[in-house]
């Protein structure tokens, strides 16, 4: 199976999106990680708004019926928003997971860190390695 | 741990083309799921699922004396059984302690099946045939023997679209067994199952699994049946309150503190274990296998420790996930006794966050009667 990965998106090895915008960082995990956990049933933040985050650190924890993962900031920066409706329906990560299922945004320390993130073909390949 | 190569059923190509996600399993690539856990949950729930269950052990031992050897080596009374009737009981080791759970098949009075967990089959091979040994004909037939599970409310009506053999076996009562030739294939068909649904389990030749597996797909899908993997069989088992080896017993428990103590019968002839059982049994226990639910914001797993009020660790998480039907999440767990009574509030350590959690009545699901023959 095949999902399209965004060309206008950067990537994690542990599958993460980050979405620059002027003044934040939008983060997400991608449809891989998604197809992989299957039904997800939590989402837990151990960060706040204000709070400090670098690179490769975890902020929280995603659930699926089967099994737990972290999840990884990818850039160093503060916390400026956190996906509050993931607290009651987790399932906008299996319907949207580049859109409604984002998981929280960082305003990082460095406007360009998402530029040494992998861009979408490096990604795909990434993927078509660990499959 | 060995890398040996991972084994495949003689399904591994129909599971593929259901487009089926593999794990390792007890040194097989099984099938976790195919749509999705949770989907597949429901359709045994509501309709009916499929499951590929080839990696479990079948054990057969045959002669006048099998039945002296069975009944010496598990907990249960086997004497209680006819021919066509299953049972479902521990094997303990001398110490008491769980070496499997296991159903024992009375064939005949001479000729006896034992089915265990994949995971202990090397295991529970070399016990049997030991205890075999001089004695009667012992034979692993896990090699050659598939097994399909066909559970839901609705598995006796995939069964009936079948034909006559298949509407027959609805007449089959629980925990009974009979052969049957079913899309062709000679097979035998058992009322049990691993699910807390109605259904049945079904073993038949390796090689003539894929017959039988599609007959039972294209007869079932107009029904809502679908394929389930093992994280469905996981969470169905769970909601049901029966014990996975491995998780919720093994040779550091014994069946009584395990919840299991009715299928000890101490008023048998001598067993296996049964000396110290009958110690434990006079003894008061040190901890209960209860059920709980997680109240707070948390997921309770495998190997998370159990925390009392104050925060001083009581007892360990055994199984728990998500109940898809329940609706809630769910977890067994060891207690210490005065903590087990139904309403006794404890936290769950999930990865250092302590979760509030409530001891409750098991099995957390259970299916309604109706319409269904037992």
């Amino acid at each position: 199976m095949k999902t399209s990965t965004p060309a206008d998106l950067r990537y994690t090895k542990e599958h993460e999106w980050a979405r620059t915008s002027p003044e934040e960082v939008v983060v997400g995990i991608t449809a891989f990680a998604v197809e992989q956990l299957g039904d997800v049933t939590l989402v837990n933040f151990d960060v706040k708004p204000g709070d400090d985050l670098t690179t490769g650190k975890a902020f929280g924890t995603i659930e699926s019926v089967k099994t737990l993962s972290d999840l990884y900031a990818p850039v160093t920066g503060k916390v400026v928003r956190i996906n509050e409706a993931l607290a009651t329906t987790p399932e906008l990560v299996n319907e949207d997971c580049y859109g409604k299922g984002w998981m929280i945004a960082i305003a990082p320390a460095d406007g360009k860190a998402t530029e040494l993130l992998m861009d979408a073909p490096a990604y795909d390949a990434h993927v078509a390695a660990s499959e | 741990m060995i890398d040996a190569p991972l084994r495949r059923t003689s399904l591994y190509a129909e599971h593929v083309a259901l487009g089926a996600r593999f794990v390792p399993f007890a040194g097989w690539e099984m099938p976790v799921q195919y749509a999705g856990v949770v989907e597949e949950h429901r359709a045994v729930r509501g309709a009916a699922g499929i499951f590929d269950v080839s990696h479990m052990g079948e054990l057969r031992l045959r002669g006048q004396y099998s039945k002296l050897v069975v009944d010496y080596l598990v907990t249960n009374d086997t004497k209680r059984l006819s021919d066509g009737q299953a049972l479902y009981t521990c094997a303990c080791n001398e110490q008491g302690m769980i070496l499997d759970d296991l159903i024992v098949y009375r064939r005949a009075e001479d000729d006896w099946l034992v089915v265990c967990n994949g995971s202990n089959r090397a295991k529970m091979s070399a016990h049997f045939g030991q205890a075999a040994k001089d004695h009667c004909d012992f034979e692993d037939e896990s090699e050659r023997t598939a097994l399909l599970a066909l559970q839901g409310p609705r598995a006796f009506e995939v069964l009936a679209r079948l034909g006559k053999e298949g509407q027959e076996l609805s007449t089959l009562k629980s925990f009974h067994f009979r052969d049957a030739t079913l899309a062709g294939v000679d097979c035998t068909v058992a009322r049990t199952g691993y699910t807390g649904e109605d259904g049945v389990e079904i073993f038949c030749e390796w090689d003539d699994a894929p017959q039988i597996w599609r007959a039972l797909i294209a007869s079932g899908i107009p029904l809502g049946l679908r394929p389930a993997g093992l994280g469905a069989r996981d969470t169905l088992r769970l909601e049901a309150r029966l014990a996975l080896y491995g998780n919720d017993i093994d040779e550091s428990t014994q069946p009584f503190e395990a919840g299991l103590g009715w299928v000890v019968r101490l008023d048998k002839g001598d067993f296996v274990g049964k000396a110290a059982l009958e110690r434990a049994r006079s003894l008061p226990p040190t901890r209960r296998l209860v059920g709980f639910e997680v109240v707070g914001r948390g997921i309770a797993r495998h190997g998370y420790p159990l925390r009392d009020l104050g925060g001083r660790e009581v007892g360990t998480c055994t199984s728990g996930s998500p109940g898809p039907t329940v609706g809630k999440n769910i977890g067994l767990g060891y207690l210490p006794p005065e903590m087990s009574q139904i309403g006794e509030r404890f936290l769950v350590d999930c990865r250092g966050k302590n979760v509030d959690a409530t001891v409750v009545p098991t099995p957390f699901y259970k299916r309604s009667r109706s319409g269904a023959k037992p």
